[in-house]
């Protein structure tokens, strides 16, 4: 998923090549991951896809199945994984994920902590942006979680960049190696007022942190938590409103000629005794907010270590 | 093994955790009233109020150290303040205003006291402004007059806690006026430019900036087409998370390039600023094979004319500060001399590096430009991507995107388009107290974001 060896950029001109992490992009609301194998097929409701088709292909290239259909064959980014992972417990989307990454100030290089691992969506993106020279160190107390996190890091190749480790942040905290080594910290938790004087242990001076959650009283307690070692403590909610484009044809009416030409507002009375007529539809691209969104996913608490040497 | 790794990795900030001479940084002066950007030199002086006072103080100290100007025998002076767990040096919700002066106090709900019997006649306060000035000049720090101005308030002990601490906070900026230096980064630039300044920035709100960074899968290693109308605040964000390895091309159309000043405030070090390159848009439309032929606009593209040592001085230093009149002008002096030479962002792509991206492709691209034709300039930027390639397109309006989106679907030149509009509440968060801000910015922009599909 990520170019770790400068010497090959990420292009996505390269071409697809047996055991290549796809994306296979049917409609937007309906991807998956695949791992080309030569002698796989994919099979969905538009036929029998042969994965040896696809290979030498490039990413972005439409494939046919043997009806005829298609379906396109995506380069894996953290933003398409995490609308394909399996979801073993919630996850975090982009518009939080993004204003995380951004507000913990995470940039290459920077050491990252992380606890719960959950399904690995945010740390996707936060192994992203530490790399090619950070690293992220995320913590669950669910072994199986743990393990499927670490394959699917293995899959998206991001196994050099992430440590997953079982343990129960809540009641042991964070491991006394990382003490003051950590530029970040993000915390999903139920009870994350236990996790965070262990946090600010592991910062380093002026470091970050963030605490999903989505209940307020969880955010209520934590703030209090925080005052005592933090600065700058602010919750925010953020959501995202999407739009749906249609082209619809409307009917413009245009006045019948009668010399007045338009110039002055025609009368009430004028335009409904008929004197209007429809002309020929004129096609417009109109904009409106889906009718669905979500309404709520967790409030993120950011802080930051107070400057205290 | 990763012990090691963290150790390893942990090498990032260490030369930028502390101030230097010559290093840009944000001061926001009691808590956000006003953000200053200023470069560090023993020269530099800042105007708070009425008073100048040298930035010399500040260098050497960490990112996230606070300030509290005195006056000395030498005249008015930064002090570092150590934070404590007192009011003052809360900052939790100062960007929403008054929203700092409500403070936590779990008291405040079985507190009695009320302003029933509030008159407001002007004569509480028992000092008067002579009072004031005699204790200045008998060289009485800020702190010791608050306490005095409490003393002699004769309404002060009826107050709710709740509003002593809001009289406390109005009395302390006013006599003892912090400055808190922070770190010029991503996040900080974009809140402070969207606060004071939202119309050098397009009004790109730092959650749809965020956005876009994360929806065109800006990663080290790559090489990201931008064309920035933003002031360059797109692409130093680009800049900060390729960290130093791939590039940033900020295009623009015609021979001249766009101010792209808001750069130079991020501490970008030679190895970041030259990833930070320039390109006409013809130049990268042009047929690898002619483009020997095209001549090459130099001194144009540059910018970087004898003049811009001088340019990109006063460009250290913007002041954004909300006050306007007299306050506004000359806040911060700079020397003439700047004391470190940072390389200069934005020079421009060699011709190998273009055909570089004429070959492979860009990895993505970002487009913040309000003042040109959407539709037009990504019909002519997408063919530059390579397949597979995602792209986030900034708008403040949202017809624009909405016609760009429906002529990439019928030219099935992209797919998974989407508008979004991000929405961002802050929250006060207090001990019986929580509720949303009072104030809140309504609008952050528009995004379009898609992924470039295969033509053949």
């Amino acid at each position: 998923m990520l170019a770790n060896d400068p010497a090959k950029k990420l292009s996505f001109k390269r071409c697809i090549s047996n055991g290549d992490l796809v994306i296979v992009y049917e409609r937007h609301d309906n991807m998956r991951a695949v791992t080309v194998s030569e002698n796989s097929v994919l099979q969905n409701r538009f036929g029998v896809f042969k994965h040896s088709d696809w290979i030498g292909k490039q990413f972005g290239s439409k494939v046919f199945s043997n009806k005829g259909g298609f379906v396109y064959l995506l380069a894996p980014t953290p933003e398409l994984w995490t609308l394909v992972l399996s979801h073993r417990t919630q996850i975090l989307y982009i518009a939080d994920i993004s204003f995380v990454i951004t507000y913990l100030e995470i940039v290459p290089g920077s050491v990252v902590l992380e606890s719960g691992t959950g399904s690995g969506s945010l740390t996707t993106s936060l192994t992203r942006a530490v790399a090619p020279t950070g690293h992220v160190y995320t913590f669950d107390f669910h072994e199986q979680r743990a393990g499927s996190a670490r394959e699917d890091f293995e899959k998206t190749g991001l196994s050099g960049l992430v440590t997953v480790t079982v343990r129960d942040i809540q009641d042991e905290g964070f491991p006394d190696e990382f003490a003051g080594l950590a530029d970040a910290v993000f915390l999903d938790l139920p009870q994350p007022w236990l996790a965070i004087p262990s946090a600010a242990k592991m910062l380093k001076q002026d470091g970050t942190l963030c605490s999903f959650s989505p209940c307020v009283e969880q955010v209520q307690r934590s703030c209090e938590t925080l005052r005592t070692s933090f600065t700058d403590i602010r919750t925010f909610e953020i959501l995202l409103r999407t739009y749906e484009v249609r082209e619809e044809k409307v009917d413009k009416f245009q006045r019948e000629s009668d010399g007045s030409n338009g110039s002055l507002p025609c009368k009430r009375r004028q335009c409904s005794d008929g004197s209007n007529v429809p002309i020929s539809p004129i096609p417009s691209v109109m904009a409106r907010p889906c009718s669905e969104a979500k309404g709520h996913t967790g409030y993120l608490t950011f802080a930051r270590l107070k400057c205290l040497s | 093994m990763s012990q090691n790794n963290a150790a390893t990795a942990s090498t990032r900030n260490q030369s930028t955790g502390v101030t230097r001479e010559g290093c840009s940084v944000l001061l926001d002066i009691n808590d956000g009233d006003r953000l200053v950007f200023a470069r560090l030199s023993p020269a530099a002086k800042l105007k708070i109020g009425n008073k100048n006072c040298s930035l010399q103080p500040l260098i050497g100290c960490p990112y996230g150290s606070l300030f509290q100007l005195e006056t000395g025998p030498n005249g008015p002076y930064l002090s570092r303040t150590i934070a404590s767990n007192q009011v003052v040096c809360d900052l939790s919700v100062h960007i929403s205003g008054n929203d700092a002066e409500d403070r936590r106090d779990s008291q405040i709900n079985v507190d009695s006291r009320d302003n029933r019997s509030l008159i407001d006649n002007n004569r509480a306060q028992g000092l008067s402004g002579e009072d004031i000035e005699a204790m200045k000049r008998e060289g009485a720090r800020g702190d010791e007059i608050i306490e005095a101005l409490i003393a002699n308030s004769s309404t002060f002990e009826k107050k709710t806690s709740f509003s002593q601490e809001k009289y406390r906070l109005r009395k302390q900026k006013k006599y003892a006026p912090k400055v808190l230096l922070r770190r010029p980064v991503a996040r900080s630039i974009c809140e402070a430019y969207f606060k004071k300044y939202a119309s050098k920035i397009g009004f790109l709100r730092v959650d749809a900036l965020s956005l876009l960074l994360s929806m065109a899968n800006v990663s080290s290693n790559s090489d990201i087409l931008v064309v920035d109308m933003v002031g360059g605040l797109l692409t130093g964000a680009v800049a900060e998370r390729l960290g130093g390895t791939g590039f940033v091309c900020n295009s623009y159309l015609g021979q001249t390039p766009y101010p792209m000043d808001i750069v130079k405030i991020f501490n970008f070090g030679e190895e970041i600023c030259k990833r930070v390159v320039r390109s006409s848009i013809s130049d990268l439309l042009l047929q690898k094979e002619s483009s020997e032929q095209i001549p090459q606009h130099d001194g144009v593209c540059n910018m970087e004319s004898p003049t811009d040592d001088q340019m990109s001085l006063s460009v250290g230093v913007e002041d954004i500060s909300l006050s306007s009149g007299a306050e506004t002008t000359e806040n911060v002096m700079i020397p003439a001399t700047r004391v470190c030479k940072f390389t200069k962002a934005g020079e421009k792509a060699q011709q190998e590096t273009i055909d570089s991206w004429k070959e492979n492709g860009f990895s993505s691209l970002i487009i913040a430009a309000p003042e040109l034709d959407t539709w037009t300039l990504v019909r002519d930027l997408i063919p530059l991507l390579s397949n597979s390639a995602p792209f986030s397109i900034y708008h403040q309006y949202l017809q624009p995107l909405a016609t760009c989106m429906h002529n990439l679907q019928l030219g099935k030149m992209a797919i998974g388009l989407q508008i979004s509009e991000p929405w961002l509440r802050e929250y006060q968060v207090l001990p019986s107290r929580t509720h949303p801000c009072m104030q809140m910015s309504a609008f952050g922009g528009y995004i379009l974001s898609g992924t470039k599909i295969s033509s053949t």
